[in-house]
């Protein structure tokens, strides 16, 4: 599935032993992909490699997180990987949707990965539906993590430092009976799969997402990496954050072109 | 998507996974239909050997490819038929056939320009040089197998692949209005081991190709 990049030879690049994995869940307002290109484009990742495969939809187009002439003209796909070594950090840019019952495969393929490739832990970028929120919900943040059980063990600690809420579980029959609860993430996506499968397999795994509805999305994208901050701590977090991301040049435009002058 | 007031809408999501589809086990008959619907998208390129019988598998010898051209959407299909293809200097080696919600393609060779069609041809003075005239939409669940059955019969060291197609100009995205740009015009992309001149500029971010070209 992950084919590396040659790059000079050196086969350094594609050792994730002991990294983090950033990803996100393809979701609701594509929150997760946006914020995961502040990360890419912020602390300027390498790319490394991508996935071949036949379970997103083909795109392809030309670099971009270009600055400049020169570093513009690189290819770009639909499911790439990006590293910085110094931060221990890999991450995982998904740009298209899942064809029709192929995103299972896809989970089980990546999972696999994750396992042979020895990343500590994985971190899911998602979002939910806002309009799904029970009254309790609607009030306070509108931010929520999950974690796997071999990660609380690990950093259960620190969520009650940073005075974070985890996600809460909805009845499985509504009105029926109260006390059985599933967790139910409308519009997340694989999250919940991924979340699921990896409780079961044994894996680190993290879900930081975020209730949003589809439209302008960037403040969400902006409220979901500044979260994310809090916690790894990938840019220096100063009283107004938002200043410190790079917006990519492929955000430009992202409603469309210019409107022709003949309609004013 | 209008509604009236009160009536309720279920928003599509991006995330594209449906809660109840994944929430719903696959009984054994939805396992079969599924599986009867998969095989019935299924392509078949049929091969036309030298004896003029057709073969679909070509596992025996991978040919020998140095050029391969591919004019995809009718478009760009219609451009190799103007301008590049004649009887004298090129034949038809292969067929693809394939069926999805959009069009349904035929073993035949004999097409007119309205049908939807996917055919091979070879340069006869050059037997290396592969062109491929598809006209018919291949579906995102086919497009990568499109690939591998295609690619998987050519012998891909020094391979220059070219890929011909069209994009409506309302879907560029420009800084101007779409409506003042001259068109059509031509954009390119191409990987880093293409050394040679590109005829035209490159696509700028933040446009994208899809479908099959993209693949």
């Amino acid at each position: 599935m992950f084919v590396p990049c040659e790059r000079g030879g050196s086969s350094a690049s594609s050792d994730f032993k002991g990294f983090t994995l950033l990803m996100p869940a393809v979701s609701v307002g594509n929150v997760g992909q946006l914020a995961i290109d502040l990360v890419i484009s912020t602390l300027g990742m390498t790319k490394v490699g991508y996935f071949y495969t036949d379970c997103l939809v083909p795109m392809v187009g030309n670099n971009p997180y270009a600055t400049a002439e020169e570093n513009s003209v690189e290819l770009s796909i639909n499911a790439e990987v990006y590293s910085l070594p110094s931060k221990k950090l890999v991450v995982l840019q998904i740009r298209s949707p899942f064809i029709k019952n192929k995103y299972r495969p896809f989970c089980q393929t990546l999972l696999s990965w994750v396992k042979s490739s020895k990343c500590a832990r994985v971190l899911v970028l998602s979002s939910s539906h806002a309009y799904q929120r029970d009254d309790e919900q609607l009030l306070g943040t509108p931010l929520r993590y999950l974690l796997t059980p071999d990660l609380e063990k690990a950093v259960g600690g620190l969520m009650q430092q940073l005075n974070w809420k985890e996600m809460e579980k909805v009845a499985a029959y509504p009105g029926i009976n109260d006390t059985e609860k599933v967790l139910h993430i409308p519009g997340g996506g694989i999250t919940k799969l991924l979340f699921t499968e990896s409780c079961s397999k044994g894996i680190q795994m993290a879900v930081l997402l975020k209730f949003c509805s589809e439209g302008d999305n960037i403040p969400d994208a902006f409220a979901l990496v500044n979260y994310l901050n809090e916690w790894l701590q990938l840019i220096k977090s100063e009283v107004n954050t938002s200043s410190q991301w790079k917006i990519p040049s492929s955000w430009r435009l992202l409603f469309g072109s210019g409107l022709p002058p003949a309609l004013f | 998507m209008a509604t009236f007031f009160g009536e309720g809408v279920v928003a599509p999501s991006r995330a594209g996974v449906d809660d109840e589809e994944e929430a719903r086990e696959e009984t054994p008959e939805d396992r079969e239909i599924r599986r009867e619907l998969e095989k019935k998208r299924e392509i078949d390129i049929l091969w036309t050997l030298k004896s003029g019988a057709t073969t679909e598998s070509c596992a025996d010898e991978p040919f020998v490819c140095s050029k391969f051209i591919v004019a995809i959407g009718r478009n760009a299909a219609a451009f190799l038929s103007s301008f590049i293809l004649d009887s004298v200097c090129w034949e038809a080696v292969g067929v693809v056939k394939l069926w999805n919600e959009w069009c349904r393609t035929s073993s035949t060779t004999n097409v007119l320009p309205t049908d939807s069609f996917c055919l091979f041809y070879r340069l006869i003075s050059d037997p290396t040089v592969l062109l491929c005239q598809c006209s018919c939409y291949v579906a995102e669940d086919q497009q990568f197998q499109w690939l591998e059955k295609v690619f998987g019969c050519m012998q891909k060291e020094g391979l220059q692949v070219t890929i011909l197609s069209t994009c409506p100009v309302a879907d560029y995205k420009t800084q101007e209005s779409t409506l003042t740009l001259p068109s059509p015009f031509l954009k390119a992309l191409k990987t880093k081991e293409f050394k040679e001149q590109v005829c035209c500029p490159l696509l700028e971010q933040p446009n994208i190709v899809r479908d099959l070209p993209a693949a």
